[in-house]
Formats: C-alpha cells, structure tokens, sequence
C-alpha cells in the first residue's frame, strides 16, 4: 500500500530534504553577504543611490526567502507521516488577511521606495551646462561624437556613411566641421553628460557597471540619458541587447578625466581625426 | 451543466492504429501525444543547452558532427533554439495541452473535451509548428541568432544583419504563428469544456485546483496568442513583404543603406512581444501550480490550505499578468512615467505570490506528509519558485533592473521560476498520474534518485548565475571572457558548467525510468494514492469514454482529506455523503 511505502523511511527522507534546505539557504546567504562575487564601486551618488535600494530589496526579499526556506524545511521535518491522522485544518482567514497585507506593504511600499533614483535619471529634467555627446551604436562599435568649440552638431545623413566618416557627417553644414569623432568615451570628471543615444543598424545596449547606467540604442529614436563621474579612471562600456553574431565583442571604454586632461584629449582626439 | 448527461457518448471508439494513436480525436490520446512531443523537444532543448556550456567551458571544442568551428553565430543559434523550443514547445505544451488534455476531462466527469476535432487539429497544427522549427537549423544560413525575443530590426532585416537571419528567421516565425494557431484552438476547446461539461454536483468552487489552474491559463492563451499571431504576421510581412511595421528608415548595415524601409519601430514589436511574452510565463508556471498544490494536499493527507485564497491568488497572477509587460522593457526607450507604474503593477504580482507560497506552507503544516517522489517534486516546485520569485522583486524595479538587466541575474531569474520550476510542475504530474494513464506506477527508487540529483543540480546551475549578474557580466554572450572584468568570473562558469553536466545526464535517469516502467513497473488499480478526485474512480488506463457512458455526480470539494468521523482519511468526490463509512480508523 502508497501509505505504507510513504511511511516507510519517511524519517530519513524528511530529514535529507531539511538539511539540503538549510544548507541551500545557508551557502545562498554566504556568497551574498561576503559579496564574494559582487558589483565594483559606483563612482557617482547616482549609483550609490541605486546600491542603497539594492541593498533594502536584499534585506526584505533576504528575510522572506530564509523565513520561507526554512519554513519549508520545518514542516517537512515536523509533519512526516508517523502512520497517524493529518488535522483537518482547511484555511485561516485571519492569516490570508495578515500575510496578503504583509506581502501588500513590503512589496509595493519597497517599489514606491526605488522610485528615487529612476527618477533622478528619467524624471529630473537635465541641469543646466550640460555637456551634450552623441553616441551612436552599429555592428559591432561604439561611435561617440562632441559638438565642438560651437557647441553644435552638424547634421547627418545615412547616405554619407563611409569607413572615414562612420557617422554620415554633411560636410555643407558648418556646425560640423568641428564635431569630433571618437571611439572612446571621454569625460571631464565631476561634468553633468547628456548622453543622446541613437543607432545606425539594429538595436544595442549601453552599459557601464560603475555608472550604474544601462540604455538601449535603438534606431530611428535618439534616446538622451544624463550621467556624471566623480572617480578617474578607464571604465568598460559593454553591449547589452542582443545585435548579432559579433554582439559580445562591441566594447568601447569611458575615460573619465580631470577636465584640463580632458581638454587636451579632446583636442588630440579632433587632431586625429 | 447536468443538462447533457444523454450526450456523452458522442463518438464511437475509432477502428485502426491510424486514427486511433496517430489522428485520435481522443483527449487522452491527444494528451500523450503533447506529452511526448515535449518530451522530444525538452532533450532537444538540454541537448542544445549542453553544446552551449561546452563552449563557454572550452571555447576551441570540436563537436563531432558540426561543420567547422564553433562560432559565435553559433552559440547565438543554438540559444535562440533553446529558448524557443523551451518555452513553446516544451513549457506550453506539457503542463497545459499535455496534462490538461488527459485530465481536464477526466477531472470534471467528462468523456472527452467539447470539441475533439479542433483538439486533433491543435495538436498536429502545433507538431507542424515544432517540425517547422528544427527545420530552421538545416536551411541555408541556419537557425536563427535574435534570441527567442526576436527583437527588431535585427530579426527583420535578412541576412544582411547576420547568419541565420536569411530563411532561418523566416522558418521561426513561421513556426511560432503556426504555435500561436494551435494554442489558440487548444484555449478555445479548454474553456468550453470546463464551462459547459462539469459533472452534477461540480461547482466551480469544488473543482480541483488542477482545473483552476488549466481553465486560467487558458484564458490567458487565448488574450496572449492573438496578439503574437497578429505580431508574427506583422513580422512576416515586414520580412517578405517589404512592409515596414517595425523598421524604421535611415539604417544602415554593413555599410549598405537600407532603402526599401522607412517609418517602422522596433519598439512596437517589443510591446506587442512582450504584451504576449508576459503572460507566457504564467501560461508555463501556473498549470505547474494548480499540480503542486494538488499533489501537496494529496501526500500530506490535509485539504488545501485556504483553496478560496489559492483560486483568488492564481487569477489575480492571471489578471495582474497583463498589466507587467513593460518591466522587461525598462531599459528600451520606452516613456519612463510608464516604467515606474509597470513597475508597481508587477511588484504587485508578489502579493498573491507570497499567498500561494504560504498556502502551501499551511497545507504542509499538521500534515501527514508521504514522500512519494511526485510529492518530493511538489516540495521542489515549493522551493524553487520562493527562489526564482523572490529575485523578481529586484529586476521588478526600474532602478535596480538599470544595473542587472540584460546580465546574467535575468536567466538565472527565469529559469528558476518559470523553466525549473514549471519543470518541476511537469514531474510532480507524472509521477502522480504515470499508475493512472499506464496501470502501472513509476519506479519510486529511481524517481528519488532523480529528485535527489535534480534539486541540488538545479540550484548549482543557477544559484551562480546571480553572482556572475552581481558582477555585471552579459547574458548572451557567446565569449563568456569578452570583456575586461568577465575573465575573472570564468571559475562561475566551469562551475556552472560542472553542474550542468551531471544535471543534464541524470535525466537520463528519468527517461529510463518512463520507458522501464511502462512495462515493469508495480501494477496499480483504481486509486493508488488513496486520492479523493474523479480521475481516481475510473480504471487505468481509463477505458475509451472514461466513465463508461454515465456520468459522474459530485458531493464534496476536491480536498477532503482527514476529515473527522469517517474511517477513510480521504473522502472521495463522487461518493454519496450516506455510503461513507463513519466512525473512528
């Protein structure tokens, strides 16, 4: 008989099963609290700002994963069949009531609580003195572009697209002439970035792990994010959506400088070109 | 409902192997028949994760059979392969189409769906679909690299913006309007069944949880597939066509400009994607849901804990679902003010998450619980959809999801609650209901063995998989040491790859343990379990018209386990209340 065969044993499975959960939590716990494995410092109050909500996330999804795991383990350890009769319980509504509130605060008032830093990139018009570039995606490289000592764009057009000139710059329009292009994107340290994002083909990612900063690229929007770096330093820049078979290998680097060293690679970035 | 007790035998049993395993109208037929569909597609799709783990572990790997180097075009097909064949073939057909076709009858006292015609048609519509598929990695180009998302224009363009992007593509889409057809059908047939075929007696609150869980998907198959056939054709059309819905003009790929297209948005596509894509989800993991809950209650010998709360929680997941798409497009371009109300809307979905979690605690709590291996794999489904739900909390918020998005901490995410999890689901089934569809049960000594590699197995893939997103490293990357800092995760890797390895290969296990069974297995009567719903009156295997041309009339919820005063611990559906023995056990 099933109920024989579930009884037999049951003592050593229930137990199994228990520790295996103990286990499971106890070394999931580990590694995300000695961050063994972990995001790098953010270097803007920005991504602080996105680590602080990470960590509150961590801490009430933490709780609720030990509570349930180990919950879990315990009923199945306490209540393994003894060959007796199971109580007859069929709800509680005072406990539906507890935990949906329970789960109503945690969950939507821990959504409420983020709204702060997506607001601060989205919402949050971009301060004044803004430094504007352009960068455009295509397979497989990031184009980066500054309107120059003008500080405005030339036009572009896809017509003009060509190996020397990878953003279709029109040379009849004198705003370009002094656009510079780059493969690299410089940055004064400590300057509020409106970066406008735009692409040539299909759709890329733009994502920089210390900026806390990702955006896709899509063609046919220009799509501005703004960004400022507090921290010098050459920081990786990774494509993050999916654009083809050279999709891992379309890297560009964002070099945050003091300004007077900024300036200086500016210039010899457009000496280059 | 009681008014066509005279119509149930509404067909006679059909004469020959042809249309009795092959064009069966029958929906237990049809129902094998989905089974072993996913079955094939389901080491398909392992099978296509392996090679994928073989070259992150060990990039230069010959593959015996593959023509030339392991290239990155061919990484990029093999997962969108995987994703596809996982997530239709395998995650929609089994718990829903597969399971639901034998069941969903049999459970509501039926002899056989209410259209067994359209059921035969869905099935072969969704064999073509999953036929139609594999072709894509034989045509010229091979299968397609977009991923299972498809997002355009990369999937739109022609192989101008990469291999697999010629006829492969096409032969995607192809295939998933063809799915999209049948699930539609199959929707269809399942909610008129359970409307208008339900035994006397059997109220929508005394129907298994199963039931709920089959009729809700199904609904949500019905909202979800029309808007992706619709999409689909869009998509076809902008590929053949030379319509534009979503390309956009002005491009230029591979130094060649793009004339023939101008005005479309590759956005549109994401919504309308996504608009179905979320709800997906729900189609795979909620039928796995309505089976642990059902098996739960089963082996602890206790009704379901709150059953009211567990049929309220599981639609509000159904109705919320269609409200979230937007959270995977956080990062798309998309207006951001509708960013932070998706966000809302799908934090939202935890509460009758944490709900059902803990009405699975309470059935659970003061049980009997007999750890047969189907209730081992209801204890599974338990655990991992705590863990794969809970690190939905953080890709739910438009913040946080800046940072981890697109990373690896998404598929670890997915793949615990919606893959693993709805897995999961799908063994708890057939170890439940294997004694009732053959007459003989599973091994129970191999089916622990299996359970007891399986969990810890999954968890050693996947855990990782978080950190290696903490890290910041990219999913879909076919070089796993591409950029500066991911050389440093390569130990994540080979231990993910370690894991998958032994996971993968002690499957093996349950498919032996299938085909062994079917012939040596212990022999099992009516009602091995000593359960109380009607799929347990009846012989097994059930005889053509399940209930021998009369039809069942239920007296009592589908849960009553335990119940004081009676002799039995389990009191079934169908028995009228004065022919229960009462008194002490």
């Amino acid at each position: 008989m099933a109920a024989r065969s579930g009884q037999r044993g049951s003592t050593a499975v229930a137990a199994s099963l228990a520790i295996l959960l103990v286990l499971f939590v106890g070394i999931t716990l580990y590694f995300f609290i000695a961050k063994v494995w972990w995001y790098p410092p953010a270097i803007n109050d920005f991504g602080r700002e996105i680590d602080a909500q990470f960590t509150r996330t961590f801490i009430i999804t933490g709780i609720v994963f030990v509570a349930s795991q180990l919950g879990l383990a315990w009923v199945v350890w306490r209540y393994r069949s003894n060959g007796g009769r199971a109580q007859y319980v069929e709800g509680n509504n005072t406990f539906e009531a507890v935990w949906t509130t329970a789960a109503i605060v945690l969950f939507v008032g821990l959504g409420i609580f983020g709204r702060t830093a997506w607001a601060q990139l989205h919402f949050n018009s971009i301060p004044q003195g803004a430094m504007v570039i352009e960068v455009t995606g295509k397979q497989f490289n990031w184009i980066f572009r500054y309107p120059g000592a003008d500080g405005k764009f030339g036009s572009i057009l896809p017509k003009y697209i060509t190996e020397s000139n990878p953003v279709g710059l029109d040379d009849r329009d004198p705003a370009g002439a002094d656009d510079v292009v780059t493969l690299t994107l410089g940055v004064p340290l400590g300057r509020e970035i409106e970066l406008v994002e735009r692409s040539q083909d299909v759709t890329h990612g733009f994502f920089v792990r210390e900026l806390r900063l990702k955006q896709d690229a899509l063609p046919g929007m220009l799509i501005p994010v703004h960004f400022h770096a507090d921290v010098p330093g050459d920081y990786e820049i990774a494509c993050t959506q999916l654009c083809g078979s050279g999709h891992h290998r379309m890297r560009a680097t964002l070099k945050v400088m003091p300004e007077a060293e900024f300036e200086k690679w500016l210039a010899n970035e457009k000496a280059n070109q | 409902m009681a008014a066509h007790a005279s119509e149930v035998h509404h067909h006679a049993p059909p004469e020959g192997f042809l249309w009795k395993y092959i064009f069966s109208k029958d929906h237990k037929v049809i129902g094998i028949q989905y089974y072993l569909l996913a079955v094939v597609a389901v080491f398909t799709g392992m099978f296509l994760s392996l090679l994928m783990r073989i070259h992150l572990f060990w990039p230069n790997a010959h593959i015996p059979g593959m023509d030339g180097d392991f290239t990155p075009e061919k990484y990029l097909a093999l997962m969108t392969m995987h994703g596809t064949i996982m997530v239709f073939m395998v995650l929609t057909t089994a718990p829903q189409a597969g399971f639901g076709n034998y069941f969903l009858p049999i459970q509501i006292g039926a002899a056989d769906m209410a259209f067994p015609t359209l059921n035969m048609m869905s099935f072969w519509t969704t064999f073509i679909s999953f036929a139609c598929l594999i072709a894509a990695f034989f045509v010229e180009g091979g299968a397609p690299i977009s991923g299972w998302t498809a997002y355009s224009p990369l999937s739109t363009l022609g192989s101008i913006s990469g291999p697999g992007e010629g006829l492969g593509q096409t032969m995607w889409i192809i295939s998933i309007a063809f799915f999209c057809a049948a699930s539609l059908m199959g929707a269809i047939n399942f909610i008129t069944t359970l409307i208008d075929l339900r035994a006397r007696g059997l109220t929508m609150m005394r129907l298994p949880l199963t039931c709920w869980a089959w009729f809700i998907t199904a609904i949500l198959s019905l909202l979800a597939f029309g808007v992706l056939l619709a999409a689909g054709i869009l998509m076809l059309l902008d590929r053949l066509a030379g319509t534009s819905f979503f390309i956009p003009g002005g491009l230029v790929v591979s130094g060649v400009q793009q004339t023939g297209h101008t005005g479309g948005s590759p956005l549109l596509w994401q919504h309308l994607f996504w608009f179905f894509g979320h709800p997906e989800v729900y189609i795979a993991i909620v039928p796995g849901m309505g089976a642990a809950s059902h098996v739960l209650s089963t082996f602890a010998r206790k009704p379901v804990f709150g059953y009211r709360a567990m049929v309220y929680a599981m639609s509000a997941i159904g109705i919320l679902g269609f409200m979230v798409w937007g959270h995977h497009m956080f990062v798309s371009g998309m207006s951001p003010y509708t960013g932070f109300a998706f966000s809302l809307m799908t934090m939202a979905i935890g509460v009758p998450s944490a709900i059902k979690t803990f009405n699975w605690l309470g059935t659970l709590w003061g049980g009997q619980i007999r750890f047969t291996a189907a209730m081992l794999y209801a204890i599974g489904f338990v655990t991992l959809f705590v863990s794969g739900g809970l690190s939905g909390l953080f890709l739910a918020q438009p913040s946080v999801d800046l940072y981890l998005h697109n990373t690896y901490f998404v598929p670890a995410h997915f793949h615990l609650v919606m893959g693993v999890a709805a897995i999961f689901g799908m063994f708890t089934g057939t170890y439940l209901w294997f004694p009732k569809v053959t007459g003989r049960k599973l091994n129970e000594t191999l089916g622990k063995l299996h359970f007891w590699i399986t969990l810890p197995g999954t968890y050693a893939i996947f855990m990782p998989m978080h950190w290696l997103g903490l890290a910041g490293a990219p999913r879909r990357y076919a070089d796993s040491t591409a950029v500066s800092y991911l050389p440093a995760l390569q130990p994540i890797q080979w231990f993910i790859s370690i894991a998958a390895f032994i996971t993968i290969s002690a499957q093996i296990l349950f498919l032996f343990n299938l085909i062994w069974s079917l012939k040596f297995g212990e022999k099992a009567d009516e009602n091995p379990w000593q359960a109380t719903t009607l799929e347990w009156t009846i012989p097994s295997p059930p005889p053509f018209d399940n209930f021998g041309g009369h039809e069942p009339s239920v007296y009592r919820g589908p849960y009553e386990y335990g119940v004081p005063g009676y002799v039995d611990d389990y009191l079934p559906q169908h028995v009228e209340p004065g022919k229960l023995a009462t008194g002490s056990a």
